[in-house]
């Protein structure tokens, strides 16, 4: 049984790892300006923790079967309560190896969401309700219009989904879209916003999350650097329609940006 | 209870009761409310796995008509979700090892004779068992269960019009944990008063055997916990039922006012959470605990760090206090706030690290039998490592960005409460059914449940991982909308077809369990010649665990192998070895 | 001094009582006043020790309601018309009659204590009950206890039209997130206080039933400090209200 034991529990270890270093099913591609550091330091935890499980686990299933009863009196159990100076030692390593990976990891958290967007981001309101995801661009007065929830009315497009205020001239020159469509190399800053239940704007290929909440306007920002579309996830449980709350983020060269924004404006005149 | 006055009065304190009602149903013995919570536990898991194995099928096949069931639609995949983590959590893990064996075994293992206090432990079960009947009314009145997940996230849950499910049956949600509540504080505080003042002579805390270590620390997590999500359920059903807004800022639904404003969704975050994580210490102290006890018996080696586990499993508790923002890093919560709560949840991550350890040092140099409960024990292990690996890679903020709300994060928990804490469940089943019942559980027939559950729970688990870091969503009832979940899809029918099997290889523990209780072969009173209490009583144990008598402690309780003893086991009220412990 | 020479004789140590070296049964180990049942000491500090556990879960329910409070009134929420964030808390001028209420309650806090020290001389001396001299007081006891179920209950309709007085003046529980709180935090605390008035009864029905004093004094006893515990509870509510409205 011990050698059972060890050869499915070191069988188990070694095809989990396979996995994990061929990675077969991995992180989609990066194409944001975050992805690489990100994915950097994934990487080092995933190796050390790699070493960790697979010491732990081979070490398990070589003890299970190194020590087993072999029968007779002759082979008898230490009687031992423990080492105190083993105990020391493993709990410092340890705590400074969690530490450590969690002050490492720290500094791009920081980087991330300590300061706000720059004062030339662009800036894209990102609106979430039950089931879709709505963008709003602030147009050239660079302010939001006001929206009141009496106003909405989902099926009268972008605008009637938010309960775009016509009457306050901020809002004749907001653009809204259900896609949502950025320039490549520029920081984009996301005001996230939700009309009903808890969503989250979550776009894998930007490493981008945060959760879009009522009641709050979160401001986010990334830097998507690969132009290309990538898909949008709503990624916190909001009802039967979680899973297809879908959206697509193209990023696209400046130029075409521009012009996309000015063909937008223009439909509204 | 002891009518009990003065010399001339005495009534004795435990006759056993007659009759049918007395001794089965309201019995006041911590024995049969034992059993009664656990067999409520078994029933409650079976309701689980029926629930998630339905959400497996559904997952890779979202058109398929099942029998008895018909078709399931997107709103009922998330009213099985949020039913099956409920029942779960709470009616299986929650109540099982502590509800069930801590009730059984505490008593017996410190020397008592019963809980401290038996009427309320028996209001505690029928609490609990009321509180069971609620949460599965909930699958029956109009709307059918609610579809907000176990965390009951508001607005969401909040709200009658924001998905079927959210009327009635959201609020029978919420009774039915409020009802768990009080009958979970009322279990903690039979528990701790008994552990604190009911321990035998020579029964010192430090010789306690770390199962009564871990039901005392999960007693005083549920005692701490319980009435902050209770205050929680109020809010949230005052803003569900009287037009309040704690939780509900002002928002619309389909386009129509609620008549909410200014409430906040991250406060109910907040009161759930701080909850949340503590119940997530109580689902599996009391496994490690056990653990401990096991590896000790079927390694004949004392625990190593006897010392070190009981501060391991103290930091535990106390540090479970401090992390429950690691679940919210996502939320909106301030960023400075989330670095404060991931380096707490690095830290607990310690504790966790030195018991494993601890496991492992045991077993060197040890003589292992391997009998059922260790090779469930065994298990153990092996999935608390694996389902801990894990939780370093969403402890760090920036790494939960890519990961939070994927399958990265079920992967993580289910590798840990939903296999390791249900091992140690099956462990104790095991090693303590001869002393329960009088009969030994076939051990053939175990060895097929071990094989079954131990690369089972592999098979559907480990692929998860990988799911999680390719960006699968969690709490999605199918992946058809998002071209790159696409090629996902055959790993989670791998994941499924091991479900099925899995879940079929459970039915042997079961056939196993009542055939064991009729034909089962005869068990002497310490057929795995352990050496804590309750292996010193009759089999099954008496009225009164030990028959009149009052047992004294002299020694420790992982006394294997001591040099020069006749026997390789010394019991806890054998006379004292020479090496005071 | 440990000597390993067991009794018992046995070949397969797997089919022996596994408690074969126990020593035979050792009575009076402190606790037992004779065979199993615990002697009154014992169970008062058993009892105490659960009304200590108790009051735990009760004491982090207030915490719990504190720290929403305090969330509550501070947060601010973003209004979706002017896009700004606002706070929507309205503070609420408590009815008077609260501090009357509060008034009441102390006092039935001393009553309960004289009815707890009564009771706990009460049943000092019922042992010696049966020597006709000696006299338990019973004859020309004050009725502490009817008088602080009195008291309490007068607590309680006072809290009950204290909420007549705020519905009078547009104060309902979901007319502003303070006013909601207001009735959380009384009439949670009104509950608590009604469990205990009920255990009072309960006593006293024993009492008037002719039970054993013991019992009926472990039980005043616990809930006299419970007791104590629900006043000081309310005068941390009622500040809580009024000074941090």
């Amino acid at each position: 049984m011990g050698l059972v034991l060890l050869i499915i529990i070191w069988l188990i270890t070694f095809v989990s790892t396979y996995f994990f270093i061929a990675k077969t099913w991995w992180l989609p591609v990066g194409a944001s300006a975050s992805a690489a550091s990100i994915d950097h330091h994934f990487t080092i935890t995933y190796i050390l923790m790699g070493i960790v499980f697979v010491a732990a686990q081979v070490g398990l299933g070589f003890f299970v079967w190194r020590y087993r009863d072999r029968g007779g009196s002759s082979n008898k159990a230490e009687y031992s309560h423990g080492n105190t100076t083993l105990e020391i030692i493993w709990t410092v390593l340890t705590a400074v190896l969690f530490v450590g990976l969690n002050l490492m990891s720290s500094s791009i958290w920081a980087s991330e969401r300590f300061r706000p967007a720059e004062a030339n981001a662009v800036r894209v309101e990102v609106t979430g309700m039950q089931f879709a995801w709505y963008f709003r661009y602030p147009g050239p007065d660079g302010k939001f219009g006001a929206t009141k929830p009496e106003l909405e009315d989902a099926s009268a497009g972008g605008e009637g989904a938010l309960g775009l205020d016509s009457k306050d001239p901020a809002s004749k020159d907001d653009v809204v879209t259900g896609t949502m469509v950025v320039p490549v190399n520029r920081e984009i800053e996301v005001i996230l916003r939700a009309h009903d239940v808890i969503h989250s704007f979550f776009i894998p290929a930007f490493r981008f999350k945060q959760d879009a909440v009522p009641g709050l306007a979160i401001s986010m920002h990334f830097t998507p650097i690969q132009t290309g579309d990538y898909e949008i996830a709503c990624a916190e449980l909001c009802g039967l329609g979680h899973y297809k709350m879908h959206g697509i983020v193209k990023v696209v060269s400046q130029e075409e940006f521009d012009k996309w924004l000015a063909a937008r404006q223009a439909e509204k005149q | 209870m002891a009518t009990h006055g003065f010399a001339g009065q005495e009534t004795h304190a435990h006759a056993a009761p007659q009759g049918f009602i007395r001794k089965w149903v309201f019995s006041l013995d911590h024995k049969i409310i034992g059993l009664q919570y656990y067999f409520l536990a078994l029933a409650a898991v079976f309701v689980g796995m029926f629930l998630s194995l339905l959400m497996r099928i559904h997952m890779i096949w979202p058109t398929v008509a099942l029998p008895l069931v018909g078709e399931i639609k997107p709103e009922t995949y998330l009213s099985l979700v949020t039913m099956h983590g409920t029942i779960m959590v709470f009616f299986v893990l929650t109540t099982a090892p502590q509800g069930g064996f801590g009730n059984y075994f505490l008593p017996i293992q410190i020397g008592a004779p019963d809980m401290a206090f038996p009427v309320l432990n028996m209001l505690s079960f029928w609490t609990t068992f009321l509180g069971f009947i609620v949460m599965l009314a909930a699958f029956f009145v109009t709307g059918g269960a609610p579809l907000h997940g176990w965390t009951g996230y508001a607005p969401l849950s909040a709200l009658p019009s924001a998905g079927p499910g959210e009327g009635l049956g959201a609020d029978l949600w919420i009774i039915s944990i409020a009802i768990f509540c009080i009958g979970a504080l009322m279990g903690a505080l039979n528990f701790i008063t008994t552990t604190l003042d009911m321990r035998a002579k020579g029964m010192s805390m430090m010789r306690m055997p770390l199962t009564c270590w871990a039901w005392f620390i999960t007693a005083i997590l549920g005692l701490l916990a319980f009435g902050v999500l209770l205050s929680g359920g109020i809010l949230l059903l005052m803003d569900r039922n009287l037009g309040t807004s704690f939780f509900v800022p002002l928002v619309t639904v389909n386009g129509q006012l609620t008549g909410h404003k200014g409430g906040s969704p991250l406060l109910w975050q907040h009161l759930f959470w701080f909850f949340g994580h503590p119940e997530v210490y109580i689902a599996i102290l009391p496994a490690m605990g056990l653990c401990s006890q096991l590896l000790s018996v079927f390694s004949r080696k004392p625990i190593f760090g006897y010392k070190a586990m009981v501060y391991a499993m103290l930091s535990i508790g106390f540090l479970g206090f401090m992390v429950w923002g690691h679940h919210m890093f996502m939320s909106g919560m301030s960023p400075y706030t989330a670095f404060a709560f991931s380096i707490m949840t690095m830290a607990i991550g310690v504790p966790s690290a030195i018991k494993t350890f601890n496991w492992l040092g045991t077993l060197v140099r040890g003589k292992i039998r391997f009998s059922s409960p260790m090779l469930f024990a065994i298990g153990f292990v092996s999935l608390f490592v694996s389902g801990g690996i894990s939780g370093p890679f969403l402890a760090q903020p920036v790494l939960d960005i890519p990961l939070h709300d994927t399958a990265f994060v079920p992967a993580h928990f289910h590798l840990i409460m939903g296999v390791a804490s249900i091992f140690g469940i099956f462990a104790a089943t095991y090693y303590w059914f001869p002393k329960m019942f009088g009969r030994m559980m076939s051990e053939s027939l175990a060895r097929w449940h071990f094989w079954f559950s131990f690369i089972g729970t592999y098979c559907i688990f480990m692929p998860m991982h990988y799911l999680g870091m390719a960006a699968q969503p969690r709490r999605y009832s199918q992946f058809t909308e998002l071209q790159y979940l696409a090629h996902l899809i055959p790993l989670n029918k791998f994941i499924t077809y091991a479900a099925i099997v899995t879940i079929a290889g459970q039915l042997i523990f079961v056939a196993n369990l009542f055939w064991s209780m009729f034909k089962g072969k005869k068990a002497s009173d310490n057929p795995w010649e352990a050496t804590t209490l309750e292996w010193t009583t009759a089999t099954p144990p008496p009225h009164d665990n030990f028959g009149g008598r009052t047992p004294v402690v002299h020694n420790g309780p992982y006394e294997y192998s001591v040099p020069g003893a006749p026997r390789d086991f010394v019991m806890q009220s054998d006379p004292a070895i020479k090496a005071a412990h | 001094m440990a000597s390993f020479s067991t009794t018992a004789t046995v070949d397969d140590p797997r089919i022996s009582l596994g408690g074969g070296a126990t020593l035979p049964p050792v009575r009076g180990g402190g606790d037992d006043g004779g065979s199993g049942s615990p002697d009154y000491g014992t169970r008062l500090r058993r009892a105490r020790l659960g009304l200590l556990v108790a009051l735990t879960p009760i004491l982090m329910l207030f915490v719990s309601f504190t720290s929403a409070y305090i969330v509550r009134q501070g947060l601010p929420t973003l209004d979706p018309r002017t896009n700004t964030l606002v706070r929507d808390w309205i503070p609420v001028k408590l009815p008077r009659l609260l501090f009357v209420n509060t008034c009441v309650l102390l006092l039935s806090s001393v009553g309960m204590e004289l009815a707890r020290r009564q009771i706990k001389r009460e049943a000092a001396l019922a042992p010696a009950a049966p020597v006709s001299a000696i006299s338990t007081g019973e004859e020309k006891k004050i009725p502490w206890l009817a008088m602080t179920v009195v008291l309490g209950l007068l607590f309680l309709t006072g809290q009950w039209m204290a909420w007549r007085q705020l519905a009078a003046l547009g104060y309902y529980v979901s007319t502003s997130p303070s006013s909601s709180f207001i009735y959380l935090l009384t009439g949670t605390h009104a509950i608590h206080l009604m469990g205990g008035v009920l255990a009072l009864l309960v006593a006293g029905a024993a009492s008037l039933l002719g039970r054993p004093v013991a019992t009926r004094s472990i039980v005043v006893d616990v809930t006299g400090w419970y007791w104590h515990f629900m006043a000081l509870l309310w005068v941390y509510i009622l500040s809580l209200l009024e000074f941090a409205r």
